[in-house]
């Protein structure tokens, strides 16, 4: 394969691609495919092969549109997307294909929604088909990694990622360009380089919706990682809970390896390079790289004190890159356009865009792409749509479980990594879960130290018995049994656990409790001296508190849950 | 400078490499040998850095958090256990912070299972206690969980009690490790995690244990104990670990 070879086939492709006159997508991404979006497809092809017209009318399956609550969503053209369509209304769409759109169907694309936001990672998400390797390379896919092995040394490809200014996005946003410079100078071979898809926070999707919908996207990001940092082998550490997933990247693997992008001798150098998929079997802990890199050696996934790194000594005890799922998609274009280009998206620290998935009490839940530096504001009421039933916004919990709720005096500040770290909570892998006033901010807490302390790996004791100590009083408090001591004890156990816990779970489960007793105290005083609840939520239970006798729709934490995967 | 500290063509040049690492620790200087950890000074000369998960011989799992320490220009608490020497490093052994939550640490153990010293064949012998007095503990503030667990008796001559044990995991290296049988490993996770042989069988029935007693006798509770022994009576032996560790680095 050289750059004519890939160029002939993006031709042959967007040749095959002018014959049609009207190209059909349905979205096939997870949350489409739950409402029955195969059904739609399979009635659409059916109905265009019944008028015989297949030669002009293509129905394709293709990645996530970002609008999930409305599906099934269809796309006839770059404008017109139809939401909540059914496999019934086959025959109107295929109708309309010549003529005036479904009204009753329309959904809007020229509002913010789809207007404000910028795509860079999910560029072709919702255009091409995740299944064809061709289409992926009609859109100028692979091309990078091409150019990078004939014109490109290892070290420009790294300083081009200095300069874009790109930071991982699974959560700490450690910038890129260094930690694939440390991984490139440190001694030991073979090097590895593995992708983190273990997405394990409540109500994050980004990662999946990347992997399901551009997969080949992540397979050249991790070729240009192995070729930048001398690296032969590679390792995608996929959750089993995305089976969508795992299958579209198996295909995605296969097809690299049929057309010389994957194996030996790539493009007929001498670099080679293979990827494996590694299986998680759905502990949250398995995202923190130490813990991953022991399940892909087939031990107990654990954390274990660092340093060393991954980048000095990780898999099998090799210099190890480990990047997100996001990190690595965000590379292909950044070595097409150039680190300069990159850079100049975003704020002065945070450079480029940032996938969201919005989810809880807001009128527009889906995925968006934003650029670093928009306000908490313009998410939620711009391209959110707001709080809907005209309720109230109360605040924005950001970073998932290592995160922190983030009031409304803090909407007006920018989404960035130190923006968010300053007002108390993370950037995180990109969850973002707007409460309004029907949230009790203490339950809220709560919901997160439960599942802090259910993933909690048990191997070091603040975090082991810390987290579970703290649960046992955020349940008084919202029994409202709590007394002002165990209010002391609360605060005593978030510095513990942060300062003390070996790896990430344990410092950061004590973000939600802290930036909720920052933003909310007066709930937390309301429960505990008054005995009240003002948002309704919290109250005695005959049996101790179990959440599950709770009135489902008050309940915070049953719906997160339900997100959570 | 040794011939090991040969610099790699494509490395940085760096200064002439040397052996030795001068390090300060609680105001007092030290020198030592880049592998070393701090831990490794400490013991050498004498300082107490409190530990329950660390023992001589075994692996390092950086689990208990007792031994944190404070290290100048460090925003973290570092594990001693773990933690290499460098040059320059200051290092503080103890403090007021330190001390609070070392004192805590052990109180979360003390609530987590069910420690009842005066009924434990391992009372006056055990180093939870111990340190717990060492570090002046007087109460335990937290409530306790009072868990169900479980005794295991179904060995001929070793016993395995739940309610006692801390999760150092001393037991699950020293097998795998020393004895080179991995009968012991955890399950479970957080609050629920374990400490099981083979594949959560009684031990009894382990067609791979050796019998050898190693475990019982690094375990720095009662949770594993020889039988036969009243309250107060199971004085452990630790003496071989280092030994055997010695001949088999000899031999390597
Ligand atoms: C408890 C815990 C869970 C984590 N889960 C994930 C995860 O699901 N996905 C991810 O990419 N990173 C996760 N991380 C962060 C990783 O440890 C690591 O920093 C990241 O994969 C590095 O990639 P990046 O530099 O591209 O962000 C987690 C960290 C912790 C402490
Ligand atoms: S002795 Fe270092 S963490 Fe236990």
């Amino acid at each position: 394969m050289n750059l004519e070879e890939l160029e002939q086939i993006a031709v042959t492709e967007r040749e095959a691609r002018e014959k049609v006159r009207h190209e059909v997508r349905v979205c096939m991404a997870a949350g489409c495919l739950s409402c029955q979006s195969q059904g739609v497809k399979d009635a659409l092809t059916a109905e265009v092969k019944n008028r015989g017209l297949e030669e002009t009318h293509k129905v394709k399956g293709v990645g996530c549109m970002g609008l999930c609550s409305e599906g099934p969503l269809v796309a006839t053209s770059e404008k017109q997307m139809y939401k909540h369509v059914a496999s019934a209304d086959a025959a109107a769409l295929v109708n309309s294909l010549d003529g005036e759109p479904v009204k009753r169907l329309d959904c809007p694309t020229d509002v913010p929604f789809f207007q404000r936001q910028k795509k860079i990672v999910l560029e072709n998400s919702g255009v091409i088909d995740p299944e064809r390797i061709e289409d992926y390379i009609a859109e100028g896919g692979y091309r990078a990694i091409v150019n990078a092995l004939s014109d490109m040394m290892p070290q420009e490809v790294i300083s081009e990622i200095t300069t874009s200014g790109l930071r991982g996005r699974g959560g700490a946003g450690y910038p890129t360009g260094l930690k694939w410079s440390t991984v490139s100078r440190a001694d030991g071979n073979p090097k590895y380089v593995i992708c983190n898809a273990d997405e394990g926070d409540p109500g994050a999707f980004m990662d999946r919706s990347v992997l399901e919908s551009d997969p080949h996207r992540v397979l050249e990001g991790m070729l240009i990682a192995a070729y930048a940092v001398g690296a032969s082998e590679g390792f995608i550490y996929v959750r089993a809970e995305y089976p969508l997933a795992i299958k579209r990247l198996k295909t995605a693997i296969r097809q690299a390896e049929r057309l010389g992008l994957l194996g030996t001798n790539i493009c007929g150098t001498r670099f080679s390079f293979r990827i494996d998929l590694r299986l998680g079997a759905g502990a949250f802990v398995c995202g923190e790289e130490t813990a991953l890199i022991a399940s892909v050696e087939g031990k107990r996934g654990t954390p274990r004190p660092r340093p060393p790194y991954p980048a000095m000594s990780g898999l099998f005890g090799q210099p190890t890159l480990i990047n997100n799922v996001e990190t690595y998609a965000n590379v292909p274009p950044i070595i097409r356009n150039g680190g300069a280009w990159y850079a100049e998206i975003g704020t002065e620290k945070s450079k480029g865009t940032k996938v969201f998935a919005l989810a809880g009490r807001i009128e527009n839940t889906g995925l968006v792409e934003v650029p670093m530096g928009i306000t908490l504001r313009d998410i939620v009421y711009d391209i959110g749509g707001g709080i809907p039933e005209g309720r109230k916004f109360k605040a924005v919990q950001t970073g998932g479980p290592s995160g922190g709720c983030l009031p409304a005096d803090c909407l007006d500040m920018p989404v960035d990594y130190e923006s968010l770290a300053k007002a108390g909570s993370i950037m995180g892998s990109g969850g973002m879960i707007i409460m309004d006033e029907s949230s009790c901010m203490v339950d809220v807490a709560k919901y997160f130290m439960d599942f802090c302390m259910t993933e909690s790996c048990g191997k070091c004791v603040p975090c082991r018995v810390g987290t579970y100590q703290m649960h046992r009083i955020l349940s008084a408090i919202t029994n409202l049994t709590a007394t002002e001591p165990d209010l002391k004890m609360l605060e005593e156990l978030c510095d513990l656990l942060k300062n003390t816990s070996l790896c990430g779970l344990g410092q950061s489960a004590p973000n939600p409790v802290v930036s909720t007793l920052k933003s909310f105290a007066e709930e937390y005083r309301a429960h505990i001296h008054d005995k009240k609840c003002a948002a309704g939520v919290c109250g005695a239970h005959e049996n101790g508190g179990d959440e599950k006798s709770k009135p489902e729709e008050k309940n915070e934490a049953r719906e997160l849950s339900e997100v959570g995967a | 400078m040794s011939p090991t500290n040969v610099v790699k063509p494509g490395t940085k040049p760096v200064q002439p490499a040397s052996n030795v690492k001068t390090l300060q620790i609680d105001g007092k200087d030290f020198s030592a040998r880049p592998e070393e950890t701090i831990l490794d000074v400490a013991r050498q000369n004498k300082i107490f850095i409190p530990r329950l998960c660390e023992l001589e011989g075994l692996s390092d799992v950086g689990a208990c958090r007792l031994c944190l320490v404070e290290v100048k220009g460090s925003n973290k608490l570092l594990p001693a256990c773990v933690t290499r020497v460098y040059e320059g490093m200051e290092v503080t052994t103890n403090s007021p912070r330190l001390a609070a939550y070392r004192r805590m640490i052990i109180e979360l153990l003390f609530t987590e299972r069910n420690h009842i010293c005066s009924v434990c064949v391992s009372n006056g012998h055990c180093d939870l206690q111990w340190m717990a007095q060492k570090l002046g503990l007087t109460h335990v503030h937290f409530p306790y969980r009072y868990p169900k667990a479980n005794v295991d008796a179904s060995h001929e001559r070793f016993v395995i009690d739940h309610n006692r044990c801390i999760l150092c995991t001393r037991c699950v290296r020293v097998c795998d490790e020393i004895e080179g049988a991995h009968v012991w490993d955890v399950m479970g996770r957080g609050i629920d995690a374990k400490v099981v042989t083979d594949l959560n069988e009684a031990w009894g029935n382990s067609e791979t244990c050796t019998s050898c007693g190693k475990c019982v006798h690094v375990c720095p509770t009662g949770a594993l104990s020889e039988k036969g022994h009243a309250v107060a009576e199971m004085e452990k032996r630790r003496h071989f670990l280092p030994y055997l560790t010695m001949m088999r680095e000899s031999q390597e």
